[in-house]
């Protein structure tokens, strides 16, 4: 009841924040680097490019969920979330983002604000929380994420943010991606908006060369990142910075000075890379780190693309002689594995465009795809499907679990690849299973990362606990 | 007897708080073929959702309104609507739990209202139980949010019935794990009695493998059970955060209930034996009996090791309540206790101060504890201190069998007495020569050892030390 006085007010203040924000959604939605977006009506554009939700049958993160993901893996900043308790309180330190030093982004910072402060407004707390931060820890910035409720209530985030900034002579990010706003894509996509107004080109690096590239959309999982950085490093080639996966602020600061980028995971920053190269001249690329051939293809292209902006013609050169080198060596590592592998079925389910550099990967070791979700896929994709794989794959726009349950239970695969959410579809189904989206465990890029998935679904399949869990317990009936 | 205090920070640093609405979302999924759905934005559930998988390592039904910004400014009324009809239709439910988040609260949506339309408008619902719980984020933590769903599961489906002599109602705090709801279920059914257990994570997040696979929860307390438990003899309630739920439960059935605000610790169980034993006119198990003379042996085999170590122990009340009393019972000093939300229990922990705050208290107190208890959040503080780490609480994400750690009655007790003593075992302090020096007395720096010893000091101590010739 005491909410009452305070609210119609401060909602009513907190729609003119709003449309500030639904501003930017626009303009976030309208990507003309997206091809999706470009085959569309002008009217279809302006419905923006957020599937809608189907209330009680939606799954999937929100939009601050999305901006989280894409800027926690800068390491040494303090990311807060102003907001109430469950926004951090029940989501942090839950990603294996790996640093290579400072640890701070995996301490939790929220203004877990409490009924008073949704009264009053949070504004006050919010500073008060930077100030503590910058007291306590002194990290080079401080994020700080917007959240519904605070954006409900009319906190104006941005001001605070420069207020701070200005009193504490320290970069204070605002991250306007509360949940509300949309999907954890959009929120990718905001995250990006963010280090463009607010990041990107105040500050400069110490010396540059022509071997500098940015890559967008690595969150260095488990340490990725650390599968290709010594191909890169081989080459002479400088990651002048990884947004976001194991980067420090000062490297996303001066990232304007890269000559070419690199953008992995699909479509997450596409507007980043685009505006990257309108403000910068920074051309760059949409490439894959999975897959043998795909990582292949991605060094040729940044070698290229190097090239064409003044480095040296001989990179090229070197560039065909280690990619000939490592793929000879990630052969003969698959080599062993044909003889266990040959032949055996895979469910593929995964959404974006990394499975498709998975299956080249598990046909080379002679692995058959027996079925993949299509239920992200763009027309693109699932020609390039086709393409793959021939005509002996099932495609499912939609496999509920149940149908998915009997499909292994009925064993018609021998392993299923998927993210976390179909887990214990397989499991329950006695069906080996490997995680292959971002709660996993093993890193699977580069060579070095094919010969590894390779080897787990290798170790999956020829479990021993297999053939004992798959027997009935005594006093069931023989099936 | 404590005093307690609220953390003054504007910031939380590394939360031990969860919020209302997925304390309220996990009782729910303790009811068999439930769809719990969260009325807000679609991440308040995909990160209880992520939280409860990593924990249980099962399918977790969870379902949103998905709110946006413009539903959210013109009311979730018709959100919550499709929603309802789309579990209705998709998954066909015996229940569906709503609870409210942050958002929808600060807006003001009137849910109760948008049930009595619903309901008004489809008449296929009837035989559909449909529970809300008003859960605001920006309240409480996720043992509130619990608490408050199952006095609404009470409320709403609960009425008198004519009475049934062995039938007892088992109210559990979320702080029982399935391990422990299994062990009480055994205990009370010893005596022959007949438990309604609500609600009972033993049915629908204990790791079974089903036959198909529903969208709903599998297993769990039912609703026909629900609605007969106006029914019991009593009502059993086991923290205090289950109070309100029996005493709702009380009001509107006539149904007495005694709260028992642990089971773990000897005393409690003997009190929780005798008052079974009593209730029902049977005399104790001999496998009772056995075990408590396990219990027994295993305190005196391990009080060694408990007497006089410091303990920083961060958890929600009635887990804090049940570890810190029971650790102090074994002789360890509370040294540090953080805690997540208000409860009549704090003031009488076993400790000089309770804080209601987070990770970060807890980590700046703790500092030369020989034992610190807390959920997985708090491994880097842990780390960073050096200190013997017992992971209790949830979320257990690195753990297995979160769900199958058993601490409460005799054989539950004697186990953690195990496992805790162990752990202190190997970390017993070591010693070396330079442990006992004699007392510096002032003035007088230098001090005389035999030959052969001074080689054998550090450093800094060396240049004091005269020798004998």
């Amino acid at each position: 009841m005491g909410l009452a006085l305070g609210k119609p007010n401060r909602t009513f203040v907190g729609m003119i924040a709003m449309s500030v924000l639904s501003r930017k959604v626009e303009t976030v939605f309208n990507e003309p680097a997206c091809p999706t977006n470009q085959g569309k009506s002008d009217k279809e554009r302006k419905k923006g490019c957020g599937k809608p939700l189907t209330p009680g049958a939606a799954a999937g993160g929100c939009a601050f969920d999305g901006a989280k993901i894409a800027l926690q893996p800068i390491v040494d900043v303090a990311h807060l979330v102003h907001g109430p308790i469950a926004c951090e309180g029940n989501s942090w330190d839950n990603r294996h983002a790996a640093s290579s030093g400072p640890k701070l982004y995996r301490t939790g910072f929220t203004t877990d604000i409490g009924e008073l402060d949704v009264i009053y407004g949070g504004e006050k707390r919010l500073f008060r929380a930077i100030r503590e931060i910058i007291e306590k820890y002194d990290p080079p910035a401080v994020f700080v994420y917007q959240t519904c409720v605070t954006a409900l209530i009319g906190d104006d985030i941005e001001v605070v943010c420069k207020r701070a900034a200005e009193k504490f002579g320290k970069p204070v990010i605002p991250i306007n991606a509360p949940g509300f706003a949309g999907s954890k894509n959009l929120g990718n996509k905001l995250a990006g908006e963010a280090l463009l107004d607010y990041v990107i080109g105040t500050e400069e690096p110490a010396v540059t060369t022509h071997y500098d590239i940015n890559i967008y959309g690595e969150y260095n999982l488990v340490g990725e990142l650390w599968q290709v950085q010594p191909l890169l490093d081989a080459l002479g080639i400088r990651v002048l910075a990884n947004i976001s996966g194991n980067a420090r602020y000062r490297e996303v600061a001066c990232a304007h000075r890269a000559r070419a980028a690199m953008m992995v995971c699909s479509q997450a920053l596409i507007n980043l890379a685009r505006k990257m190269e309108e403000r910068y001249g920074i051309p760059w690329f949409e490439g894959s780190f999975y897959g043998v051939s795909d990582t292949s293809q991605s060094l040729r292209t940044i070698a290229g693309l190097l090239v064409q902006r003044g480095a040296q013609p001989d990179l090229l050169d070197r560039t065909e002689a280690l990619i000939e080198r490592e793929e000879a060596r990630a052969k003969a590592r698959l080599e062993p594995y044909k003889a266990r592998l040959k032949g055996k079925r895979v469910l593929l389910f995964t959404g974006g465009v990394k499975s498709w550099s998975v299956v080249s990967a598990l046909r080379e070791v002679g692995m058959e795809i027996v079925g993949t979700s299509t239920k992200k896929s763009t027309s693109e994709d699932k020609a390039r499907i086709k393409e793959i794989m021939g005509g002996d794959a099932h495609m499912f726009d939609d496999l509920p679990p149940r149908e998915m349950y009997r499909m292994l239970k009925e064993a018609r695969a021998d392993i299923m690849l998927s993210g976390g959410r179909s887990q214990f579809v397989a499991l329950k189904a006695k069906t080996p299973w490997l995680d292959i989206n971002q709660e996993r465990n093993h890193a699977y890029a580069g060579y070095e990362g094919m010969v590894e998935l390779v080897k787990q679904i290798d170790l999956a399949i020829h479990n021993p606990i297999w053939e004992q869990v798959r027997q009935p317990a005594p006093w069931e009936e023989e099936c | 007897m404590a005093i307690v205090t609220t953390s003054k920070k504007a910031c939380a640093v590394n939360p031990l708080k969860m919020s209302q609405p997925i304390g309220a979302a996990l009782a729910f999924l303790g009811l068999d073929k439930c769809m719990p759905l969260m009325h807000g934005s679609q991440g308040c559930t995909a990160f209880g959702l992520v939280l409860f998988v990593r924990h249980f390592r099962e399918t977790i039904p969870l379902q949103t309104t998905a709110m946006n910004e413009v539903t959210t400014i013109m009311g979730g009324m018709e959100n919550m609507e499709q929603a309802i009809l789309n579990i209705y239709k998709r998954a066909k439910p015996d229940i569906i739990g709503i609870c409210s988040t942050g958002l929808t609260e600060t807006k003001g949506d009137d849910v109760h209202g948008f049930l009595r339309l619903i309901r008004d408008k489809h008449p296929e619902l009837a035989e559909t139980a449909l529970v809300y719980v008003p859960t605001p984020d920006y309240l409480g933590a996720f043992q509130d949010g619990w608490s408050k769903a199952v006095t609404a599961i009470v409320e709403t489906l609960c009425v008198p019935v004519p009475k049934t002599a062995w039938q007892v109602n088992i109210l559990p705090g979320s702080h029982l794990t399935v391990a422990d709801i299994e062990e009480v279920r055994e205990i009370v059914e010893s005596f022959g009695l007949y438990p309604i257990i609500a609600p009972d994570l033993s049915g629908s997040l204990d790791g079974h493998i089903p036959e198909t696979f529903l969208p709903t929860t599998l297993g769990g307390a039912q609703v026909a059970q629900i609605k007969q438990m106006g029914g019991s003899a009593v009502t059993i309630a086991i923290g205090e955060q289950m109070r309100p739920a029996a005493q709702a439960l009380e009001t509107r059935t006539g149904v007495p209930y005694r709260l028992f605000d642990r089971l773990t610790g000897l005393t409690q169980n003997d009190a929780f034996m005798a008052y079974l034993s009593e209730l029902s006119g049977t005399p104790v198990a001999s496998k009772y009996r056995r075990q408590r003379g396990q219990l027994v042996d295993a305190m005196l085999d391990g009080h060694f090791f408990f007497g006089g170590k410091k303990v920083a122990i961060g958890a929600e009340p009635d887990l804090l309540w049940q570890m810190g009393s029971w650790l102090a019972e074994m002789g360890c000093e509370i040294a540090a206790a953080v805690t997540t939300t208000l409860s009549p229990l704090l003031e009488k922990m076993p400790a000089a101060e309770v804080v209601i705050g987070d990770l970060e208290d807890l980590e700046n107190r703790a500092a030369g504890c020989d034992l610190m208890i807390t959920h997985s959040h708090g491994r880097q503080a842990a780390q960073r201190l050096g200190i013997p780490f017992i992971k209790m609480g949830l979320p257990l994400f690195d753990r297995l069998g979160a769900a199958h750690r058993l601490s409460v009655g005799y054989r539950g007790t004697r186990d953690l007495v195990f496992e805790v003593g162990n752990l202190l075992i190997e970390n017993l302090p070591e010693h070396h020569q330079e442990s006992w020096p004699l007392p510096h007395p002032e003035g007088t720096p230098t001090f005389y050892a035999p030959e052969g010893v001074k080689d054998r000091m550090p450093e800094e101590r060396r240049a004091q030390v005269e020798t004998h010739h």
